[in-house]
């Protein structure tokens, strides 16, 4: 009753004229940025965080921010299926699965019915998410709010193993994106001892006359999440975009008016398996760390096909196959919430950047959270379900403008974008170094991810590893340097346990399969 | 794609190595504290400074090191690949746009931010992207415009002008 009577409350915050206007700018923002080929949810709001901080300064409150945020990753979710359906280029990699069965619909001459079916399996999957995220999170904050230094890093180790055990990419590569993350963020000053750390000096350490090539000083304030945030995900996506589609896009004409929406409308009770497959178990792979959408709903499509009398029919057109990995991404990305919120645990790239947007507006993601801001919480919680329901609506109404505007050709829209994030590092520290590192940065995420090297585990390191590090080190001082204090703790013990499993994992499966392969052999 | 996987892994093993050098590195004003004394425990059982940054570049290392036994048993996709790296277009991709980009902050701490921005759009637009002059222009005049009143007027971050911090007096004067 009590969280009930917190959810109104939160909602009527939510619906102030500032946060409401908020929401519906952040969902056409998302919206646009998730139709566009090449951006995403973390795209948008990694280079739109910068921008918060006005509101932030208007607002007087880290809320009407946040709000915002929240509001552009709920209409990316939403927006990835229009590009999906009418270019099949997948908006993002969280509509990929919604190509499958959303392009030959529409090539069919039903456009307007993969549009609709996916926007209402979108609100049903994310309605579903909302009501699980407001019954679990209080409780689960609550015993979070036991845990010590030990416990906080075991979750981050368990965050890292889910990367390298169920990431599902090349596991070198993996570790060393998530090393390189982690040692990016220690650049600067060591917070506990005071002493400087990885500054680079003159670069290459060995020769003074080396010492006035690069200012390096810049280094003294370490490597700000965002600056590798905006290159990753603002430079290096772009580059690949220009590479990958080579300016070979056509556009699906749908058509839309109010008498196919509504007969779309009236035929969705067909999609209901695939939604309400998506919709629960998205919510649970994307409370996972490393799990989220994509994962989310590739296994919600391949699920409600497995389950299909008429599996013949995916891959062409069924709107189950629509409907399930629209519900799920949609669904996951609000659990992905779940651990962000409750345990300051980011369960994917975009929540990882609203984690370290948090901390910006000097908020402490986590278990406190709950008890000592439920100002914050409750509105941002009462948020989602406005997102959502704002969303949907101006998903529907507006589907011919957003139609119109993916014809805007790729070659106004990338240097637009990489202005932004020029003027987006800039903005959030004023200072030329930062865009220069950023550019760098946005290069070298190119060029690794040519070689399959996953970079979100690196995002997702650098914004963990200030919390990482010194819950490590503060433990270990508490032991005397003894490690079995991550197993010998109630909590503590059993995360780390399932974390080495997760980080042995894909041994463990190598050699249970060899083992499985020889059987035949020696029977 | 396959001598490239194998450069790439010898390349960040090399950066490896220089992170875990560094690492070991002792506060400037304690000369008696030697390299690598702070990798591991103190006398109080507390990691030092370098313990963090070193045996995570040490797993970047050793990561390195499993990349390229992977690449000579030719197990992973990059190192099976007779594919490019990268063929003449993303070639000629990355130099047109990587350089632009890179010439962009140049012209930026040369002529400042409103200037770069007009130039970059110019040669994005109309160079690479052979949109006409007109739409270029419209473009590449408007877009400086709006972050001028959005960025120096309304939200008061004035970004870097360079040279041509000048041509801006008279406009301070008006809107600041």
């Amino acid at each position: 009753m009590e969280i009930l009577s917190a959810l109104i409350d939160g909602i009527y915050q939510a619906l102030q004229p500032i946060n409401l206007g908020l929401c519906i700018i952040g969902v056409v923002v998302g919206l646009f940025v998730g139709a566009m080929p090449g951006l995403g949810s973390v795209n948008g709001v990694a280079i739109l965080l910068p921008f918060t901080f006005v509101i932030q300064e208007l607002t007087g409150s880290a809320t009407s921010p946040m709000i915002f945020l929240a509001a552009i990753y709920y209409g990316a979710m939403y927006g990835g299926a229009i590009s999906s359906i009418t270019l099949g280029i997948p908006g993002a990699s969280t509509a990929v699965a919604t190509t499958f069965d959303g392009r030959p619909l529409a090539l069919k001459g039903k456009a307007e019915r993969a549009l609709v079916t996916a926007a209402i399996a979108s609100f049903i999957g994310a309605t579903v998410a909302n009501i699980f995220f407001t019954a679990f999170a209080p409780p689960l904050a609550s015993v979070a709010l036991k845990f010590g230094n030990p416990e906080i890093f075991a979750l981050m180790l368990l965050a890292f193993s889910t990367f390298i055990g169920l990431g599902g990419d090349d596991i070198p590569k993996t570790i060393i994106s998530i090393a390189l993350g982690l040692v990016l963020a220690t650049v600067g000053f060591d917070i506990i001892t005071g002493e400087p750390r990885l500054q680079f000096g003159d670069p290459l350490d060995f020769f003074p006359a080396t010492e006035s090539w690069i200012d390096t000083t810049g280094f003294s304030h370490g490597i700000r999440f965002l600056v590798l945030a905006i290159g990753v995900y603002g430079i290096g996506e772009m580059i690949w975009t220009i590479n990958s589609t080579r300016g070979n896009v056509t556009m699906t004409e749908a058509n839309v008016n109010f008498s196919s929406v509504w007969a779309a409308i009236k035929a969705f009770p067909r999609a209901f398996k695939g939604t309400f497959v998506g919709s629960f178990l998205g919510f649970f792979v994307g409370i996972l760390p490393a799990a989220g959408a994509t994962p989310g709903s590739l296994m919600a499509y391949g699920v409600t096909k497995m389950m299909s009398k008429d599996k013949d029919s995916y891959g062409k057109g069924n709107v189950n196959g629509i409907a399930a990995p629209e519900a799920a991404n949609n669904s996951a990305s609000t659990g992905a919430m779940l651990p962000m919120m409750t345990l300051g645990i980011p369960g994917s790239p975009t929540t990882a950047v609203l984690l370290a947007g948090m901390v910006i507006w000097g908020l402490q993601p986590g278990p406190l959270l709950f008890s000592e801001q439920p100002d914050f919480v409750w509105p941002l919680i009462g948020s989602f379900y406005v997102s959502n329901l704002v969303a949907v609506l101006v998903n529907l109404a507006f589907i011919p403008v957003f139609l119109w505007m993916l014809r805007m050709p790729f070659t106004i829209l990338a240097p637009m974008i990489f202005v932004l994030s020029v003027i987006g590092t800039y903005a959030a520290y004023q200072n030329m170094f930062d865009v220069w590192l950023m550019l760098l940065f946005g290069i070298g995420a190119y060029l690794m991810r040519i070689l399959d090297y996953p970079l979100a585990p690196a995002v997702l390191a650098i914004v963990l590893g200030p919390i990482a590090e010194p819950t490590l080190r503060q433990s270990l001082l508490l032991s005397d340097g003894d490690f079995s204090i991550f197993f010998n703790r109630p909590i503590a013990g059993p995360i780390t346990v399932i974390a080495l499993i997760l980080l042995f994992l894909p041994l463990i499966t190598l050699i249970f399969g060899k083992l499985r392969g020889s059987k035949p052999a020696t029977s | 794609m396959r001598v490239a996987e194998l450069v790439m892994a010898v390349v960040l093993a090399l950066f490896s190595c220089y992170l875990m050098w560094k690492s070991g590195e002792g506060p400037s004003w304690d000369p008696s504290i030697a390299r690598f004394d702070n990798i591991g425990f103190d006398e109080t059982g507390a990691p030092g400074a370098g313990f963090w940054p070193f045996w995570l570049s040490l797993a970047m290392l050793l990561s390195c090191f499993w990349i390229m036994v992977n690449w000579v048993r030719r197990t992973s996709p990059p190192s099976q690949s007779d594919q490019p790296y990268m063929d003449g277009y993303s070639w000629k991709m990355m130099l047109l746009v990587g350089g632009g980009l890179f010439a962009f902050l140049g012209v930026i701490e040369w002529l400042g931010f409103y200037a770069g921005i007009f130039l970059f759009l110019v040669y994005y637009l109309r160079f690479l992207g052979k949109h006409s002059w007109l739409q270029t222009l419209l473009i590449a005049v408007l877009t400086p415009v709006f972050c001028f009143f959005f960025f120096d007027v309304a939200m008061r971050i004035v970004l870097p002008k360079g040279l041509s911090e000048p041509l801006f007096l008279p406009l301070y004067d008006i809107f600041l």
